[in-house]
């Protein structure tokens, strides 16, 4: 083996240049995928933290994973009903208060009960559909990411009057309501109340800014004609990532449909995955083209050294030995390359994260978002010796088959 | 291993449309520690038969057995291995690794062989490019010394492993007489002083008088029975 490295470096040396060009090339390739890979998982991180941030870890609802059997059907063992008027669901979920303290028992975390209603908001004259959640405030404020996000007043005003409402500076723009203006709400049964804004908050997210207004509990009990109703009980969990075998736990103790947030937003989380392939496959790619020129190079000083080949041979070297030999011309591109690259991606990821980038929305200038992991250094470094095997392997092979009289005779 | 060397019928053709037959059935046996001399003019397949003999190539029909043993059904990596240990070539164009010192060109088939320890090695190295009078160009290139000076390298590489049996294809092919002359007498101390097998390509008669038996090949088959 010491030999074999030993004749593998003469080789190089004697084409370093070639080799130098080679190993930058797996440089380049393993720096990128680094940089790469850094961005791509620090920015997933970012923005998986920012949405669990701002939803509740896991919901439950007064719905259920199936619709409720009919009567009919639990009485006749048929197949199908047609015709049958279905008895009316009081929605809700059924003896909140036993529910509450259930979950309280045993889930790590904050709760938060809530009835959330569709409304319609309206202000001299202008309208806007909002979804209305009536809320505990302290509870609230437990559980809900806009208590960090208020402009104005905080959910504990809520508590102050019975006709208090907090919505989104942008919903009350829209209105063109401020702070103290007396927004009228008109429920789906046609009630209406006046209320009076107390609290304004910002986001960030247009659908929360222009889509929610807070009122208390009772307020919205009211409002809906449901007194003591409760459609949803917001969990915040000290771990967002157990929030799906919470919500397995928590539908079965209670028989009511708990959704986790990744259940919630599972077309965003498989849009990241394909994001993961795409880059997997980016990588791929940089590697396969570090590959080939590592094939160039290998396989043109198998060409070249065909006489020295031939010369270890008939010494009594077998094939094996060739083999491996330029094998390890290969590796050692790739490992050289490897280690350059390991650099090129430290320092790309140094300057990317001293980039500073502009948001609108965010306010002011943040960083881009890396993800500092030993594993892309190790992975990237597994795809570089890959291809870098592989490249080496295929001329090493032709090489070590060649008959060495051939040459022999060819040179005196 | 003593170096004993015997062929049956030894045939080899190039397949091609008009199959081209390099050695034609040759028998022979050199025993260990002779000296041998293969003559025979250009193209008449001395260097295939040497090849042959070295297990360098493989015969179309016909064995070589070496030491009594039956060299067709060993494996590429069993026939390295003899020829590893057993076999010392030198060939007519000196064939140098041209990366490394004179001295790493000998020592190489010792790593390989790896039976000494690294000093040894060094030391076996010098002692053979000593007395093939080599002693002051060790750190050298092959491309740093003469003709003669690399031919003797060549044979001090042959020699590295100590094999029973050397086999070289005109090694004073590319010298002028006295080189020439330096070479064979080597060749001649090996078979008489170790008792080593010796089988040497000439063209030139006169070195060929200095060895215990001259075999002459014509067209491939020898013309007097080995
Ligand atoms: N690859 C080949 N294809 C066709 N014919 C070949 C090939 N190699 C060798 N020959 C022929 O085989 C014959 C034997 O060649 P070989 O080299 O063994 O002869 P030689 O006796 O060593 O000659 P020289 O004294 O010139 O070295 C020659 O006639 C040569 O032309
Ligand atoms: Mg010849």
């Amino acid at each position: 083996m010491k030999l074999l490295l030993m004749l593998a470096f003469a080789h190089i040396r004697g084409r370093l240049r070639q080799m130098t060009v080679a190993g930058l090339g797996v440089a380049l390739g393993v720096g990128f995928s680094i940089a790469m890979a850094a961005l791509m998982q620090g920015s997933q991180q970012d923005f998986v933290r920012q949405l669990v941030d701002a939803m509740p870890h896991v919901e439950v609802l007064d719905e259920l994973r199936r619709p409720a059997p009919q009567p009919a059907e639990q009485v006749f063992a048929a197949a199908e009903f047609f015709g049958l008027r279905p008895v009316d669901d009081q929605r809700g979920i059924r003896n909140p208060a036993a529910v509450e303290a259930a979950l309280r028992t045993w889930v790590p975390g904050q709760i938060a009960p809530a009835l959330r209603i569709q409304a319609v908001a309206r202000f001299s004259g202008r309208e806007a559909g909002v979804v209305l959640y009536g809320v505990l405030p302290r509870q609230e404020a437990q559980v809900s990411s806009i208590a960090r996000d208020f402009v104005v007043g905080s959910f504990s005003e809520l508590a102050a009057g019975g006709n208090n409402v907090i919505m989104g500076r942008a919903l009350a723009d829209k209105l063109g309501a401020a702070l103290g203006s007396s927004v009228s709400l008109v429920t789906g049964s046609g009630q209406a109340r006046d209320f009076r804004i107390v609290g304004l908050f910002h986001t960030g997210a247009r659908s929360r800014d222009e889509g929610e207004v807070y009122v208390a509990l009772k307020g919205a009990q009211t409002l809906s004609g449901r007194p003591n109703a409760i459609n949803t009980i917001r969990i915040r969990l000290d771990d967002p990532a157990r929030s799906q075998e919470v919500a397995a736990r928590a539908e079965i103790q209670i028989g009511q449909k708990a959704v986790s947030w990744e259940e919630a937003n599972q077309a965003v989380l498989e849009a990241l995955t394909i994001r993961n392939v795409i880059m997997y496959t980016v990588v791929a790619a940089i590697m396969l083209v570090a590959g080939f020129g590592i094939f160039n190079i290998v396989s043109t000083i198998t060409h070249e050294k065909a006489r020295d080949i031939a010369i270890l041979k008939s010494l009594g070297f077998p094939e094996a030995d060739m083999r491996r030999l330029f094998l390890l011309e290969g590796l050692v591109i790739g490992a050289v390359g490897s280690l350059l690259g390991w650099i090129t991606g430290y320092g790309l990821c140094l300057v990317l994260v001293s980039i500073p980038i502009k948001l609108e929305e965010l306010g002011g200038a943040t960083r881009l978002p890396l993800a500092w992991s030993l594993l892309h250094y190790v992975l990237a470094t597994g795809f570089a010796l890959m291809a870098a095997g592989i490249a080496g392997y295929l001329p090493a092979r032709r090489a070590a088959r060649l008959n060495p009289v051939d040459i022999i005779r060819g040179a005196t | 291993m003593t170096g004993l060397i015997e062929t049956e019928h030894l045939t080899r053709t190039l397949p091609s449309v008009v199959p081209v037959t390099l050695v034609r059935d040759v028998t022979l046996r050199v025993a260990p520690g002779e000296f041998v001399a293969l003559t025979g003019p250009s193209g008449s397949g001395k260097s295939s038969l040497l090849y042959l003999l070295g297990l360098l190539d493989q015969p179309t029909s016909g064995t070589v057995r070496i030491d009594g043993r039956d060299t067709r059904h060993m494996s590429e990596a069993e026939r390295s291995g003899f020829r590893l240990q057993g076999i010392g070539f030198v060939f007519q164009f000196h064939f140098l690794l041209p990366e490394f010192t004179i001295r790493e060109n000998v020592e190489i088939p010792m790593l390989r062989l790896g039976r000494l320890p690294p000093s040894a090695i060094r030391r076996r190295a010098e002692d053979l490019l000593a007395q093939l009078g080599l002693a002051g160009h060790l750190a050298k290139r092959p491309d740093q010394i003469s003709g003669g000076q690399r031919q003797r390298v060549a044979v001090a590489r042959a020699l590295a492993n100590d094999p029973p049996l050397i086999l070289a294809d005109e090694p004073t092919g590319s010298l002028d007489r006295k080189s020439s002359g330096q070479v064979f007498t080597i060749l001649q101390s090996l078979s008489r002083a170790e008792g080593k097998t010796v089988i040497a390509v000439t063209h030139d008669l006169s070195l060929a008088a200095l060895t215990d038996r001259q075999l002459e090949l014509v067209d491939g088959a020898l013309t007097t029975p080995g």
